[in-house]
């Protein structure tokens, strides 16, 4: 940078500074309406919707005023009926919240790996490396996984490659099973976790384990005391990114799973298109959102910190 | 790394963590060939699939309403991306700052379940309110509503690549141009928009592809008449192996690498010619 600070307020005329002003307004103006409206405002609605009654087709206002008195109704019996009433509700959270940080640890020991010797492979052959994790990010998320199924189906291309070959004398079951739903968000969301840590792990000044290695470390202790907690702000950012959406995923467990694979973001689309209970579904996605909301909280601060430039 | 056992390690993990990502992705293809309807036992090499999508109305039709919304939803995305950039990289301090980046960075990871129905009731919600104070709901769940929320997620991607895009830039390339006297809107279009059209066109193909590709919220925003492509092949999907859909799935990845090939081709000799030219200015 340099050393004479620049003056950020363009000078000159006094309607160049208006221009300036209002192009301001309308930079951050522009996004933010649109954001207001699509994002926060839906939030409001649903949990207006949560609390609604239904009067056959529509909701009722929460407020509303019959003979000159003022009524609130709120119900809370949705919420009552998830957390005390059916245990199928709380079954589902907790087993997505299970298999979220499961999918997230398996991620991060694949991931982890491979990111630190992407990183430390030939420069010349990184970007190459790099394309091809972005490649199959690229190609459909939803055919990828119907492929899966293709492979572990009870007549899939695994089960007929082990029965030829004489190593199974009948399939394995393995589709719709725990771990074909595993292995099916393991595989889509391990690019989200070796990508923050490739970036990490690329930029790490390489001088410090030299340092530590002439001091006396073996690989081995560099590693673990410096590469690993060096790299945290990547293990955060990947944990984040595979963690929060895995909670409420949809597509895969409808796909790969089955039915000892309770998760809560089928239960939710279940409430919603084959029971038409939208009170209810509103209040499963209320319910959601606070049980992730701290890990969100979390992600947008360390967001924030990357875009203003804080430490990666 | 020099000791020939991590070299090893290294090579075995990477080439396994590569046969775990690419492996389905080429049993798609090897099966979209496969002359059997059932689509795991090889009965012979065959383009019969090929045949059948040609003349399938649905997939036709869903692929068409899907690029047009996958063309809508990434320009839309790129302009909303780039001014939440700009105002996220220039203005450090502004009212409402931190809510603001809260909500262009939680789609990212926001399920879409929540996503999706929290936006369709609030447009059912305004679709009654519209109906009941001027008799006509607005808007009908179709293109427009899907368009909305592929918008809403393809926005915080192309923030996220303008944003990293804008800070590494030098900003000393702008302070100059607002010391010759350049009015800001100048220095924006003639100074930072050329520096960062590579970012720009990034943006716009990851959320052309996200568009492309999202079941989730189309599911929750469409109405009756608007199947887009995903949809159509989520509902075959779910009832089981389809061999239709395996040869949509070979296009699909055929389209797909050809264009990001080609685009990564052209963005690095855009990145070359600017460097010469960059070198060239400092030079005279």
């Amino acid at each position: 940078m340099s050393a004479t600070p620049v003056s950020r307020r363009p000078a000159g005329h006094w309607s160049d500074r208006v221009v300036a002003r209002l192009g301001r307004k309308f930079v951050i103006g522009v996004p933010m309406v649109f954001l207001l409206a699509v994002f926060a405002l839906p939030f409001l609605v649903v949990f207006k919707i949560s609390v609604s009654e239904t009067d056959g087709v529509r909701f009722v206002d929460l407020l509303t005023w019959t003979e000159g008195v003022l009524q609130l109704k709120v119900r809370f019996s949705n919420y009552l009926y998830i957390l005390f009433e059916d245990d199928l509700y709380l079954q589902a959270y907790l087993s997505s919240i299970k298999y979220a940080a499961l999918t997230t640890a398996i991620c991060l020991f694949i991931g982890y790996p491979f990111a630190y010797f992407m990183a430390r492979s030939r420069p010349e052959i990184r970007p190459g490396l790099l394309m091809l994790v972005m490649l199959p990010f690229w190609t459909s998320f939803l055919l990828r996984v119907y492929a899966w199924k293709m492979l572990l189906a009870d007549n899939g291309v695994f089960n007929n490659i082990a029965i030829a070959l004489g190593l199974l004398d009948e399939p394995l079951k393995m589709m719709n099973t725990p771990f074909s739903l595993t292995l099916g968000m393991v595989y889509t969301y391990l690019p989200f976790m070796v990508l923050p840590l490739y970036a990490n792990l690329v930029k790490m000044d390489i001088r410090l384990l030299e340092a530590a290695r002439d001091l006396g470390a073996t690989p081995w202790q560099a590693f673990w005391r410096i590469t690993v907690p060096l790299s945290r702000g990547g293990i955060f950012a990947g944990a984040l990114l595979v963690f929060i959406p895995c909670v409420g995923e949809f597509v895969i467990p409808e796909l790969l799973g089955g039915p000892q694979t309770l998760m809560i973001g089928r239960v939710l689309w279940d409430e919603f298109f084959a029971n038409n209970d939208w009170p209810m579904a509103a209040s499963v996605a209320v319910v959601m959102v606070l049980l992730i909301i701290v890990p969100l909280a979390l992600f947008n601060r360390y967001q924030a910190e990357q875009a203003s430039g804080g430490k990666a | 790394m020099k000791n020939p056992a991590g070299e090893f390690t290294s090579r075995v993990w990477l080439i396994a963590s590569f046969l775990f990502l690419y492996l389905p992705i080429v049993t798609l293809i090897v099966l979209s060939f496969n002359a059997s309807p059932l689509v795991t036992t090889w009965a012979g090499f065959s383009f019969k699939w090929y045949g059948e999508l040609v003349r399938d109305s649905v997939i036709i039709e869903g692929f068409v309403l899907s690029l047009k919304i996958a063309l809508m939803t990434a320009t839309a995305s790129v302009i909303l991306g780039t001014f939440a950039a700009v105002a996220l990289t220039k203005f450090p301090r502004f009212t409402g700052r931190t809510f603001f980046s809260g909500m262009v960075n939680s789609p990212l990871v926001m399920p879409e379940v929540i996503i999706g129905l929290s936006l369709l009731l609030m447009l059912v919600s305004l679709q009654r309110l519209t109906e009941d104070t001027f008799g006509v709901g607005f808007p009908e769940r179709g293109t427009l509503t899907i368009w909305i929320g592929h918008t809403l997620l393809g926005m915080a991607y192309a923030t996220v690549v303008v944003t990293s895009r804008l800070r590494e830039m030098n900003p000393q390339l702008e302070e100059a141009a607002l010391d010759l006297g350049a009015k800001p809107w100048q220095v924006f279009f003639l100074v930072t928009l050329p520096l960062i059209s590579q970012s720009l066109a990034s943006a716009w193909l990851l959320s052309f592809t996200l568009s492309l590709d999202d079941v989730v919220l189309s599911a929750f925003l469409s109405g009756p008449g608007s199947t887009t492509l995903p949809i159509a092949i989520f509902s075959r999907a779910r009832l089981g192996l389809n061999p239709t859909v395996n040869a949509v799935a070979t296009l699909t990845v055929l389209f797909v690498s050809i264009g990001v090939v080609a685009a990564s081709l052209w963005m690095a000799r855009v990145e070359r010619r600017r460097a010469r030219e960059m070198a060239a200015a400092v030079k005279n």
